[in-house]
């Protein structure tokens, strides 16, 4: 297995793409289908963006993300660590999708994406971290 | 991402080129909030769009709801990693997709 890589940056908005950055670089050598590449960079977005706007308030923060490359099955590992209030995203009633247009509310939708679109989603409050790890199998 | 708007006597035609992710999507929301004052038809042109995510679908939601007190909108050449998160997240269910 290889070592884990990790990017830590600021919590904002502006930040997403030196995470989609990041991520890219380490799938850079990887087998992965462009549906795939798609439903991991669609699931990093969901996750930082939530930090970026939720986690921490006005005052803002970091995050930290940690990837590596798993094998047997071959996949992809990423943990998004934040300090910011403790939230479980999983915890989150799932939006209504039968709902009709003129109720429709985006809160949800994100983390309703990233359960979607990965195989396997986990989080953890450990030491007054969020944490939050995602896998996906190509 | 890039807005590209060309107005038509009340049609108004928005193409996309590149991602409605969150750090664009702001600039959409104002179009979005700024442009459809009048507009009865609305279509995105969504040829050169790649990438879409929730942010993204906020604003297509708010337009959605406003176009439907004033007239029509819709969606032309979606592609088809676009068209699966509309599919994912229900939103084909009212949106028009034409193409």
């Amino acid at each position: 297995m290889e070592s884990a890589k990790e990017i830590s940056l600021a919590a904002t908005v502006e930040n997403l793409p030196l995470v989609n950055e990041f991520v890219e670089t380490l799938l850079a050598e990887e087998m992965v289908s462009a549906k795939a590449q798609m439903q991991i960079e669609l699931s990093v977005e969901e996750v930082f963006v939530n930090i970026a706007n939720y986690a921490y308030g006005e005052a803002g923060g970091k995050a930290t993300v940690q990837g590596k490359i798993l094998n047997e099955p071959a996949g992809l590992e990423l943990v998004f660590i934040d300090g910011g209030q403790p939230y479980d995203p999983l915890s989150r009633e799932e939006p209504d999708l039968e709902q009709k247009m003129e109720d429709r509310a985006i809160g949800g939708l994100g983390i309703y994406l990233v359960k979607k679109n990965m195989d396997e989603v986990h989080y953890a409050y450990q030491q007054g971290k969020n944490i939050l790890t995602l896998r996906k199998y190509f | 991402m890039e807005i590209k708007k060309e107005l038509n006597g009340s049609a108004l035609q928005i193409a996309l080129t590149g991602r409605l992710d969150a750090v664009s999507a702001p600039e959409l929301d104002k179009v979005v909030q700024n442009d459809l004052a009048g507009i009865t038809e609305l279509t995105f042109d969504f040829k050169e769009l790649v990438y879409v995510a929730s942010a993204g679908l906020r604003v297509l939601l708010l337009a959605q709801k406003r176009m439907k007190k004033q007239g029509t909108m819709k969606l032309t050449h979606v592609n088809p990693d676009v068209k699966d998160v509309l599919e994912m997240t229900g939103f084909i269910d009212f949106l028009t997709i034409e193409d």
